[in-house]
């Protein structure tokens, strides 16, 4: 039926992210202001001539809902914008839907896509 | 402030004696002499200056509400409005006459209530009215009171904290101010203190008082990690921080030219030079120094180093020329950069380093004025004085020091005196659970920065929509 697409990507990403998944026929998404870490672990900062380790940075939280026959194609669209090469790109992640209704309409499973 | 001072030791400036006469410039009914618009001038220029300063109220919020943590927000700036309003009935019910009363060398006695002695005494031989000096001087008391908040901010009991302003208010400043501007003993030296519009008086007052306070009350919880190191607490708004700066540069613009207490185009002017000079000197050796020393030029310190250029003027903003106003801004601006470090190591924890802009700073402005004063070139000329490097000799210098270390003790064990009555009866501190929570909601209720959805029940929001649909 239909694929929960989810991607934390840098914040700057986004755009690209956006407009690749557009490209690729993703027909709308959610975001979220997240903080975590991953392998890129945290950074130092200096406030008033003390030290601190920021270790949660600031990422996009991205999920999209697509078809099952999407799915390759939008995970493709999220991990070539949203690569620089760099440690902290971030990762994509699918899990199967279990149900799907568009509220306005009634309509339900992929028509609700 | 200083023309009181230069009458009460004989060397009347000849625009004085020429301004004795306005106050009887209506006589001639419709007639306009020099004299009138003169003191029409005068005091219209000292009510805008008055209003500058007051203006400055909006600085200081805004400074301490962005080195300081979201989580309290609404309860600094509550304090920032209370320690003013406070300040101004206090000041206005008696410290105004503690301040310029007649009475003795230590404290005035008459002028209760705004009170006509002030006029009749004070001000007499001057060309200003008691409403444009009581507005001036009221704005001046209210910035002593509140630069006592930031040093003593997220911890504070609000109740205990308007108390401190009353008293502040009330008593301890306006002693200072008699002692000083009054014409109390500290005037009356052989070699007299000078402290044009209040390094000492104003600032280190307010700069002590933060000391005390910030003493009495301890670190806040999480400042100090278990090794003993200090830990940075972020502000929560940089953009809220140095927009107060530049307002408090603005009102600066007002509390040192403005203390000329007349109008005049050579003295107001020159010192809006030697102010701004020491402000920017400020602000750029605050900047080189934290560059070198931290690795980044610092944000915040910087802000700082402007207004600890600034502080450090005000005494001598008149008495020094523009290369001393530089001087004098460069070196405090790397003072105030050292002591917020040393006060961080010493666990006095002053969030927003007010103890260094105006205690430190205004001990050193003060300071300053035996040294760099000179009649070359500064803004009064040859009704300045050289100080030591001018080859005036140390006796200004010796008064000086007379002056900061006589204020600061007396200010001091005053605030000692307020600050334990404070703490052993009704408390200094808030309880830790409402300071990890935030002050906002347990002192005043509410949030500063509340959410937006959540507080009207959906079905009215959903019942509104309908029926805007219908229609």
């Amino acid at each position: 039926m239909a694929t929960l697409v989810t991607a934390v990507i840098r914040p700057h990403s986004l755009d690209a992210v956006k407009e690749s998944l557009k490209a690729a026929g993703v027909t709308g998404m959610t975001i979220t202001e997240v903080k975590g870490f991953g392998r890129q672990g945290g950074h130092t900062e200096v406030y008033r001539g003390a030290e601190y380790t920021v270790d949660l940075l600031p990422k996009i939280k991205l999920e999209a809902i697509v078809a099952d026959g999407d799915v390759a194609a939008a995970v493709e669209a999220i991990s070539t914008a949203a690569a620089t090469g760099k440690i902290g790109d971030g990762k994509v992640w699918t899990l199967p839907v279990g149900s799907l209704l568009r509220i306005r309409t009634g309509e339900q499973g992929e028509e609700a896509v | 402030m200083r023309r009181k001072l230069l009458t009460g030791l004989g060397l009347v400036p000849l625009g004085v004696i020429a301004l004795a006469a306005p106050a009887m410039a209506q006589d001639g009914e419709g007639v306009v002499t020099a004299d009138s618009v003169q003191a029409i001038l005068d005091n219209i220029w000292v009510l805008v200056a008055a209003i500058l300063v007051i203006f400055m109220q909006a600085g200081f919020a805004l400074v301490e509400a962005g080195l300081t943590r979201a989580k309290s927000v609404a309860n600094i700036m509550m304090k920032n409005m209370m320690d003013f309003c406070v300040g101004v009935i206090a000041f206005a019910c008696v410290g105004f006459a503690f301040a310029f009363g007649t009475g003795n060398d230590f404290i005035g006695t008459n002028g209760w209530f705004i009170g006509s002695d002030i006029a009749e005494n004070y001000l007499s031989g001057t060309t200003l009215g008691l409403p444009t000096f009581f507005i001036f001087q009221v704005a001046f008391a209210a910035t002593a009171a509140t630069i006592v908040s930031g040093a003593m901010a997220e911890r504070t009991k609000f109740l205990s904290y308007i108390i401190y302003s009353l008293l502040i208010t009330a008593i301890v400043y306006p002693v200072v101010v008699h002692w000083t501007w009054g014409g109390g003993w500290l005037s009356q030296l052989d070699t007299p203190y000078i402290d044009f519009a209040g390094s000492g008086i104003v600032h280190m007052t307010g700069g002590v008082a933060s000391i005390v306070g910030a003493a009495f009350l301890g670190p806040r919880i999480g400042k100090y990690g278990k090794d003993g190191k200090p830990r940075a607490i972020p502000g929560h708004s940089i953009p809220f921080a140095i927009v107060g700066v530049f307002i408090l540069l603005i009102g600066w613009f007002g509390f040192n030219p403005g203390s000329w207490l007349a109008a005049d185009a050579t003295v107001v002017p020159a010192v809006a030079v030697t102010t701004v000079i020491a402000g920017a000197a400020g602000a750029l050796s605050a900047m080189v120094f934290t560059w070198i020393k931290q690795g980044k030029p610092d944000v915040g310190m910087a802000g700082n180093g402007l207004l600890a250029g600034l502080v450090g003027v005000t005494a001598g903003t008149a008495h020094v020329n523009n290369w001393g106003a530089c001087i004098i801004g460069l070196l405090a601006g790397v003072i105030v950069v050292l002591s917020v470090y040393f006060f961080d190591r010493v666990r006095i924890d002053d969030p927003v380093g007010a103890v260094s802009v105006h205690g430190i700073c205004g001990a050193f402005g003060a300071i300053c004025v035996g040294l760099f004063a000179t009649t070359n070139g500064s803004p009064l000329g040859e009704d300045s004085i050289d100080g030591l490097f001018y080859g005036g000799g140390a006796d200004q210098l010796v008064t000086q020091l007379i002056g900061v270390v006589s204020i600061a003790a007396f200010v001091a064990v005053c605030m000692v005196i307020v600050f334990a009555g404070l703490k052993y009866t009704i408390g200094l501190r808030v309880s830790p659970t409402e300071e990890i929570e935030g002050l906002d909601v347990h002192e005043h209720g509410s949030a500063g920065y509340g959410a937006d959805i959540g507080h009207i029940g959906d079905d009215v929001l959903v019942g509104a929509l309908a029926d805007s649909e219908g229609s």
